[in-house]
């Protein structure tokens, strides 16, 4: 199994979820998160008193999937999250030792 | 503005409309201090929201009553040596008719000691911004009920009262710039002077939560400054009163458009902050010389209004004092302009027949309003931070270091401006719901 996350510009949830969703993933976690990345946040100027803000608002979305889609699934999330600006984020796969459905005790890929 | 209570052989009737127009205005200039706390309060942080609405809103209450039971008496009463006034009949507004007129005018003296109560109480509310963040409520209430019985009504009669030595010299004032702006303004600088910079000054990012608040509270002293403003020729219908709404409202618009063209310049941005600013530096520059200057004038009084105290506010970071929302910058260096610009602005056709430098009047009237100028900002700047001074030394300033950092609406109010408990605290209050009360429980069994 692997854990997909992606942290993303916020308006771009309903694309992704979408595509998500078309792709057959059942189920996923969002976060409302901030952060930057190489080119910073922006500058905001207050009576000429020039404030950088580095921590720019982000969603953080994470999703499990079997280890044969987690390419797959990547590129999905990439081309949903894309707007070709400053900003787009990050997606990542890591791998999953253990998952376990609560209500049901199933585990590994039957608890997805 | 003369003050004396005699009343003269030629004295005119009491006039309704006077009298309604004036009791609106007040009303108008009443209204500029909770919207001086709408723009100040927009301009701090979440945490110190409330301290900085109440810094404001207890000016309404200390100095309505200081100037009932002995102000009005100092700043109109009968002159003393130029300095101050007394009438007893003023103490407690007791002596006073009901149909009794202000001298050579048409309204009442409850109505005209009504208007300059609100004069009165903005001024120190004025002074709140430059101490945002850091000041002990108590120690602020005290300071307020000193400063105007010993700066605010003395400085009134100088500026305003027949026998002060301003008002004598022929010092122009029309509405307050040296009364109430480089009063209010060389107050602050005194103040944060002995008292010091806020935590974090320089270092931590202490931006405006709310600049919507601070548009509005923009908005909301624009309006009120047509009373205090076109008021202050007491509804006296010989146009004068009609010029200065005219003025105040052409030199508030310059300012606001040349304080956003310097940003533009300056800092490639059109800030909100930045319109509102400049139109309070506008009314603030215009306030001392509308009466005096053509609509053409206003604009250039305005427009350098605009441009200087947008340069001003920066003032603080080169020489490292911290006032906090700029009120040295927008009120003592905007009041500075306009008192300053009659000398070169009066036309000789309004308020009085003083000509400016432009004008073909020479540098008389100019070194008068200098004078004016340096004498109420010299008296404000020492005396405010002697008191300062004295009430640190006894009751202590300023709060703590961990309740400023903490916030002083929690630490000085038990209060705080916003509920967050539904984002990110939602198990606080979930634990925070009241039990059910017993009586309840008690018919539900039955």
């Amino acid at each position: 199994m692997k854990l997909i996350t992606a942290v993303v510009k916020p308006h771009r949830l309903d694309e992704i979820k979408e595509a998500l969703q078309a792709f057959g993933v059942q189920g996923l976690t969002v976060t409302e998160a901030s952060g930057y990345g190489r080119q910073r946040g922006h500058t905001e100027v207050y009576r000429g008193a020039e404030y950088t803000v580095d921590l720019v608002p982000k969603i953080r979305i994470e999703v499990l999937v079997e280890d044969e889609d987690s390419d797959q699934l990547v590129e999905v999330v990439v081309k949903a999250a894309r707007t070709g600006k400053i900003g787009d984020g990050k997606v990542w796969a890591v791998p999953v030792e253990t998952a376990v459905r609560v209500r049901t005790g199933e585990r590994g890929p039957d608890a997805l | 503005m003369a003050a004396a209570i005699t009343l003269a052989a030629d004295t005119p009737a009491l006039s309704s409309a006077d009298t309604g127009f004036m009791l609106i205005c007040s009303a108008l200039v009443m209204l500029m201090t909770p919207g001086l706390a709408f723009f100040y309060g927009g301009m701090v942080r979440v945490k110190s929201t409330l301290n900085m609405l109440m810094m404001s809103f207890i000016s309404l209450g200390i100095v309505t009553i200081l100037w009932v039971l002995y102000g009005f008496s100092v700043a109109f009463g009968t002159d003393k040596g130029s300095l101050i006034g007394w009438d007893g009949d003023f103490v407690g507004l007791s002596g006073i008719g009901l149909t009794q007129l202000w001298d050579g005018y048409t309204i009442p003296v409850y109505v005209f000691a009504v208007f300059q109560l609100m004069f009165a109480v903005i001024t120190p509310a004025l002074i709140s911004g430059a101490l945002a963040d850091r000041v002990k409520f108590t120690a602020w209430a005290a300071f307020i009920a000193l400063w105007v019985t010993l700066v605010y009504f003395p400085v009134a009669h100088w500026v305003w009262g027949a026998g002060g030595w301003a008002f004598e010299l022929g010092v122009i004032d029309f509405a307050g710039g040296t009364a109430v702006h480089i009063n209010a303004g060389a107050a602050a600088l005194g103040v944060i002077l002995v008292i010091g910079k806020r935590v974090g000054f320089k270092k931590d990012p202490m931006r405006p939560h709310s600049l919507p608040w601070t548009m509005l509270g923009a908005g909301l002293l624009w309006f009120g400054w047509f009373g205090f403003n076109a008021g202050s020729w007491l509804g006296n219908g010989d146009g004068v009163g009609a010029l200065m709404f005219v003025n105040t409202q052409v030199a508030t618009a310059a300012a606001m458009l040349a304080w956003l063209a310097y940003e533009k310049v300056r800092h490639g941005a059109v800030t909100s902050l930045g319109a509102a600013s400049g139109a309070v530096a506008g009314l603030v520059a215009i306030t001392p010389s509308g009466g005096s200057c053509s609509p053409l004038g206003a604009i250039a009084i305005g427009a350098i209004a605009g441009v200087l105290c947008a340069m001003a506010v920066g003032l603080k970071y080169k020489f490292g004092y911290d006032d906090s929302l700029d009120v040295v910058g927008v009120h003592l260096v905007g009041g500075i302009l306009g008192s300053v610009l009659i000398g070169f602005f009066a036309t000789g056709g309004g308020q009085s027949t003083a000509k400016g430098l432009f004008y073909g009047g020479g540098l008389d009237q100019l070194w008068k309003q200098l004078a004016g100028v340096g004498g109420v900002l010299a008296y404000s700047l020492v005396v405010s931070a002697i008191l300062a001074f004295a009430l640190d030394k006894t009751i202590g300033m300023r709060v703590s270091e961990d309740d400023e950092v903490a916030g002083i609406d929690q630490a000085e109010h038990a209060e705080t401006a916003y509920d967050f408990s539904g984002a990110g605290g939602g198990i606080a209050a979930r634990s925070a719901v009241p039990a059910p009360v017993a009586q309840d429980s008690q018919k539900v069994d039955a």
